[in-house]
């Protein structure tokens, strides 16, 4: 039928042949293939954060459906009866128990329980590590600033199906924390109260938030965070991936290998060694062991109660807020009786707003304070792009100071310290961290950068002692290579851009304010070596001697 | 005689001579463990114990807590070197001195654990000479102690509900304020944990019998040897610290061997 109405006269030799002939004549399987299979992605270590992510998703999801078999989302009580002594007889949720079964009467149960928590743990570290990737070579730069939005609100879906299925068992750990969002839904002004009855079907804990979340965890969120992903990928496709720079890249290339056979073999091959490490990790290490915790009552609260580390850094900001500074109430009753918890509300909204909000809007800040509004598809190096660098890595001291504020209690009795000098330590670095990291890390980058300078325009170092026949001794430098050459010069310096008057001559609020920032980012610069720079350097017969007669005038100056 | 030496090679030699050895050990272990829960189960003590007591209380404690236990006075701003010990009992001492606490190394916000400084006859004397000033707490009947006797699942919401808060849930120690710490409880002895209960030692409350009675604190035992005894069931507990140190071992060693593949895979093979 195929041969008679398409031009094509293919006729198969094997079964399998007439088969895929089949198939292909009636989807065009083949052209997809050998478009995708050309598409070229570059090599390199840090570009397969995303990878691990998506495999540790789809860890997840295996691991996943093989718990909702045996999972049973009720908060009706029952009396444990299963094979764990020490909770024989106790009274319990049907949700706790059956985690409790999965975890000790079913085959391979604790493990597939472990593998799950393990991935979820790697799930969001490594979407973590892939966005730091991103953002720290500047690859969300146009025209991949919408793919940037996609990311961070998978990161923030990541988050959601993290906690939603930390809530899940119903042990004492995931109560306190369904304890403490409860407690930061009621701070709300206003609807505070009527949301967290909405929430939790009347007062907490009510009977119904396991099986909410349940939904939440198993369906909703794992949808949106699937087609988040395919929009993700499929705006990878479109971009086509950023290279790093080197000789033979350009902004309109991209050097690295086709899909198939190699990267995809690569790939496919990383897929398995993903689910082998958190398998190994899954197999030897214990993760949430709920019968430690015991079921959920709202009285006991556990020492050493922290939530999984992606939430740690909004834990952390709740332990550092003080109740009382300076004789200043953080909660007070307002008007017609009502109190409002600022002690609550402030630490657990107002980090986590700064950083999403300055998460989602950078690619747009930095358009607006450089001014530059082309298409980038070579990555910077960190050190390259120095206010860039600064910035992440004060938002990432911000961030951690956070993060280790979660673990207070833990660092106070390993290192023998007092919990209130880390609570008021890691109070002032809440504030002057973020100050430190900017300044350090920028100085470090230009630092770097002069280095860079200099092995490009005095050649290599090597050690190697050199005596001259009139007696003199000088160290041989080595130039460098054309490759390596390439990697050290070929950049950009983002310049200061001054405040600039509009068409009516007036210069705006809003761009005095660019142009301050702008000199705050761009004063201090390291211009990348020119050509003729260069050429002026090796034009003088040998940097030896250039070096040498730098020396002698030094030593004669003195 | 000879006719037993004619039947040493006999088949059932063996065996009967491995009943004979096994009825003497049984025997005697028998009889030692009855003399030495004899003395354990001691809970009045003689003149003489008093005596040598006070002996050793002067020569090593007396400087903190004063010549007849009485207290220091206090000091400038309102620190005492040592409290008065009039009517802390038997069950305090042997706790403190048991457990190497007292005498104390050094101030601190905590007498810290270290090997102890006096053996069980010393540590009982001046139990004996502390328990004369005034009545306290006795060293625990040793029928509340068998941890075999105690239900371990009421034992563990008892623990939850009034221990978890400081000694973590899986009973491995949290922070207190201002450097004061609850200790691990794995290795603790099963006559320590119930006088740390009746005693309150350190920034520990007192759980009397009207609060958890003799039976709940044996089933407090009976939950800490249980669980100390199965171990983790899901491989390395990391501590039982909770998700702090799961975290940690993600973002290290997970990640860590992560990245070592990754700059496996993107080497390029020349």
């Amino acid at each position: 039928m195929s041969a008679s109405t398409s031009s094509d006269t293919y006729q198969p030799k094997t079964n399998l042949g007439r088969v895929t002939n089949f198939v292909d004549t009636r989807v065009g399987g083949s052209s997809i293939v050998k478009e995708f299979g050309r598409k070229i992605f570059p090599d390199h270590w840090s570009f397969m954060f995303g990878e691990v992510a998506l495999y540790t998703f789809v860890i997840l999801l295996l691991s996943g459906t093989f718990l909702t078999l045996f999972f049973d989302p009720s908060m009706a009580h029952t009396q444990y009866d299963g094979s764990y002594v020490p909770l024989k007889g106790v009274e319990m949720s049907v949700a706790y128990a059956s985690t409790l079964d999965i975890s000790f009467d079913i085959r391979g149960g604790l493990f597939m329980r472990q593998l799950h928590h393990w991935s979820a743990l790697l799930f969001v570290a490594s979407v973590s590590v892939h966005m730091l990737r991103v953002f720290f070579t500047g690859a969300f730069r146009r025209p991949r600033e919408l793919n940037w939005l996609v990311g961070c609100v998978l990161l923030i879906l990541a988050l959601a199906a993290g906690f939603t299925g930390y809530s899940l068992p119903d042990d004492l750990l995931s109560g306190n924390g369904l304890r403490i969002i409860d407690g930061v839904i009621k701070a709300i002004p206003l609807i505070g109260t009527y949301l967290s009855m909405l929430i939790f079907g009347g007062e907490f804990p009510g009977t119904a938030i396991v099986g909410r979340l349940y939904v939440m965890h198993i369906l909703v969120v794992p949808a949106l965070i699937l087609l988040m992903i395919a929009i993700h990928l499929f705006m990878v496709v479109i971009h086509k991936h950023t290279q790093y720079p080197g000789p033979g890249r350009t902004e309109t290339n991209v050097v690295g290998f086709p899909v198939g056979p190699v990267y995809a073999a690569k790939a496919g091959g990383f897929f398995f060694i993903v689910f082998g490490v958190v398998a190994v990790i899954a197999g030897n290490f214990q993760i949430l062991p709920i019968w430690d915790y015991g079921p959920y009552d709202p009285s006991p609260v556990s020492a050493g109660t922290q939530p999984d580390w992606y939430i740690g850094f909004v834990d952390g900001a709740l332990r550092l807020m003080p109740g009382v500074l300076w004789g200043f109430p953080f909660e007070y009753v307002i008007f017609g009786g009502f109190t409002l918890s600022l002690n609550v509300l402030l630490p657990a909204l107002v980090p986590a707003g700064i950083l999403f909000g300055v998460m989602f809007a950078w690619p747009w800040i930095e358009r607006w304070v450089t001014k530059d509004t082309r298409e980038h598809h070579i990555l910077d190096r960190p050190r390259n792009a120095p206010f860039r660098t600064a910035t992440g890595v004060a938002g990432v001291i911000w961030y951690c100071v956070m993060w280790a504020a979660a673990s207070s209690d833990l660092i106070a009795t390993h290192f023998l310290v007092s919990l209130n000098d880390v609570t008021y330590w890691l109070r002032a670095l809440f504030f002057i961290g973020p100050i430190i990291g900017f300044i350090v890390t920028r100085r470090i980058c230009l630092a770097l950068q002069r280095k860079d300078r200099e092995i490009v325009l005095h050649g290599r170092e090597t050690g190697r002692i050199v005596r001259l026949p009139h007696g003199e001794f000088i160290e041989v430098h080595e130039p460098l290579n054309d490759y390596k050459l390439h990697r050290l010069v070929s950049f950009e310096s983002p310049e200061v851009q001054p405040a600039e008057p509009d068409a009516k001559g007036k210069i705006s609020g809003t761009e005095k304010l660019r142009g301050r920032l702008s000199r705050f980012f761009f004063e201090d610069r390291v211009a990348p070596v020119t050509p003729a720079e260069l050429a002026a350097a090796h034009s003088h017969g040998g940097h030896d001697e250039v070096e040498t007669a730098e020396s002698k005038a030094e030593i004669s100056s003195r | 005689m000879k006719a037993l030496s004619q039947k040493r090679r006999h088949p059932l030699a063996a065996i009967a001579l491995l009943l004979m050895g096994l009825l003497v050990t049984g025997g005697l272990y028998a009889v030692a463990g009855t003399v030495n829960e004899a003395q354990a189960t001691t809970t009045t003590f003689s003149a003489q114990d008093i005596e040598e007591g006070e002996k050793l209380f002067v020569a090593n404690c007396a400087t903190c807590h004063g010549l007849g236990a009485v207290g220091a006075p206090e000091g400038a701003h309102g620190n005492q070197a040592g409290p008065s010990l009039i009517g802390v009992g038997a069950a305090a001492v042997d706790f403190q001195v048991g457990t190497g606490r007292m005498p104390m190394q050094m101030t601190g916000p905590q007498a810290q654990q270290k090997p102890k400084q006096f053996n069980e006859e010393q540590t009982m004397q001046l139990a004996a000479y502390v328990a004369s000033l005034g009545a306290g707490p006795a060293i625990p009947e040793e029928q509340y102690l068998d941890a075999s006797e105690g239900d371990p699942a009421a034992g563990g919401e008892l623990f939850r509900v009034n221990c978890a808060m400081c000694h973590n849930a899986a009973a491995a120690g949290g922070a207190l304020t201002r450097g004061k710490y609850a200790p691990a409880l794995a290795g603790v002895s099963e006559k320590h944990i119930y006088e740390a209960m009746v005693t309150g030692p350190q920034n520990m409350p007192v759980f009397s019998d009207a609060n958890i009675s003799p039976e709940g604190k044996q089933d407090i035992i009976a939950f800490l040897k249980t669980i100390e005894e199965q171990g983790s069931p899901g491989g390395n507990s990391l501590g039982s610290l909770g998700p702090v140190s799961e975290g940690l071992l993600i973002w290290t060693a997970g990640l860590g061997v992560i990245i070592a593949f990754t700059i496996w895979l993107t080497q390029r093979s020349s």
